[in-house]
């Protein structure tokens, strides 16, 4: 009996594409790369010159913007269907809001200190271009799964490089990794005070969309 | 149909009352945490006026082996109760409350005294102070010497001072700056601590800490807040020193 009910399922799903089809897989891998929404499309600017002097209130940040990014998307390509049309830049704005203002309470009530350093970037999540961009050009048109992993891919994207820059900002301005001293080098090391400014910020990125373009052959048109 | 307006309206009306009850929901299930954290945070800023707190992990537990707290009235004598009776404690005393409170003779003033290494007696004592910056509340915590007159620390925090200039009140080196300041002169006149305009100034005397360029409007308020509460708490210090 139950095998039976089991291959009913099956087959019914048999036409469907694999969970992780060719394409979906390219969802997620494209924006770390090729389609990198930070090197690439250089959209999420403001939030990767200002949040990453430090490791550990990035890797919070980078985490945070992926969950607004994921769960924006699937809920919109949830109700794609119901949202009437003229409205739909309001409505996209209105549920990024709502996560963002949850992440934001969720992160006071258990991380207050990141919290703290954080302070209007985590409200400004609303405003990082990634996450309405993804919403206009793929969750509006596309299934919750797919929509889920192409928020995944982006949130990714975004994480990596934001991850990079707050790597060498780090090292380079206060001499540390992850918050940590590293022995000997931190002794003798003296911080470089363009690095914990945004200026550094501006640089290291710089350097990480040359080299990435450099290798990928990217031009803009 | 999906374009007609009740459509639009009633979806705009649904999505809204769904979003507002999950926020509400989430923001009262949350309010503990918040409220606790915020607690502690308070403590780490009247703990850090005095001693680092970098690496103290458990803020509580610090704060209850240093602390002593009092609450002072308006003329600077030491009360227990309030007017209804109930025990007045220093932690909790809310600065803005009394900040805000518009019959000078009602404010309380806590004080938080450092244990010293003798029993009984004080290393510090720490007071705070409120008052306006350039866009939004300031605030801080500023520990006395036992002599009432040596500036041991501060600490500073803000609400909504602009990134790297006003808001730099809080960097440990504005901080440190305060260290070993002079509030008294030599006749026992009040001289407050004063915040000079711009950074690097060549002359500055026992009374005043350099400035940080650009960022005049909110030293200003650190300077307002600094006279109006040591002011305040005058009369205390005069008493204690004697």
């Amino acid at each position: 009996m139950s095998t039976e009910a089991l291959e009913e399922v099956v087959k019914t799903k048999a036409p469907a594409e694999p969970l992780f089809s060719k394409k979906r897989k390219k969802l997620i891998s494209d924006p770390l790369d090729d389609d990198n929404p930070v090197t690439v499309q250089v959209l999420g600017i403001c939030s990767a010159l200002a949040v990453t002097s430090q490791m550990k209130p990035t890797f919070i940040m980078a985490i945070s913007v992926t969950a607004v990014i994921v769960f924006s998307n699937l809920v919109i390509s949830m109700i794609r269907n119901l949202i009437p049309n003229r409205i739909r830049i309001i409505v996209q704005l209105g549920i990024v809001a709502t996560l963002v203002a949850l992440v934001d309470m969720v992160l006071k009530a258990y991380d207050y200190q990141t919290w703290k350093d954080l302070s209007v970037f985590v409200g400004l999540i609303i405003t990082n271009c990634i996450v309405m961009g993804r919403l206009e050009a793929f969750a509006m048109g596309n299934k919750p799964w797919d929509a889920t992993l192409d928020g995944l891919g982006s949130g990714f994207g975004y994480s990596w490089i934001i991850m990079a820059v707050a790597l060498f900002r780090e090292f380079f301005g206060s001499g540390k990794f992850v918050g940590m001293d590293i022995p000997v080098f931190s002794d003798w090391y003296v911080n470089n005070g363009i690095m914990t400014n945004p200026v550094g910020a501006f640089m290291v990125l710089g350097i990480i969309i040359w080299v990435q373009r450099l290798r990928s052959g990217y031009v803009e048109d | 149909m999906q374009q007609s307006n009740t459509y639009i309206l009633s979806f705009t009306v649904g999505m809204t009352v769904i979003c507002a009850v999950l926020l509400a929901g989430v923001f009262e299930a949350l309010k503990p945490l918040h409220l606790k954290n915020e607690e502690i945070d308070i403590k780490k800023s009247i703990l850090s006026a005095y001693m680092d707190v970098s690496s103290v992990e458990d803020i509580q537990a610090e704060y209850d082996k240093n602390i002593v707290g009092i609450v002072l009235d308006a003329q600077g004598n030491p009360v227990t109760k309030d007017a209804d009776g109930n025990d007045l404690l220093a932690d909790k005393i809310k600065v803005r409350k009394q900040y805000k409170e518009k019959d000078a003779s009602k404010k309380l003033f806590p004080v938080f005294q450092f244990k010293g290494e003798k029993e009984g007696e004080f290393a510090a004592y720490i007071i705070p102070v409120y008052g306006n910056g350039l866009w939004d509340e300031i605030w801080g915590f500023i520990a006395i010497e036992q002599d009432f007159n040596t500036i041991a620390g501060a600490s500073f925090d803000h609400k909504g001072e602009t990134p790297g200039l006003g808001a730099e009140i809080t960097q440990q080196w504005f901080k440190d700056s305060f260290k070993g300041k002079q509030l008294f002169d030599g006749k026992g006149e009040l001289k407050s601590i004063t915040v000079l305009k711009g950074s690097g100034n060549a002359s500055i005397d026992a009374h005043q800490v350099d400035g940080i360029a650009g960022a005049s409007m909110t030293t200003g308020g650190v300077n307002k807040m600094l006279k109006s509460y040591f002011n305040a708490y005058k009369a205390y210090f005069a008493r204690m020193s004697k």
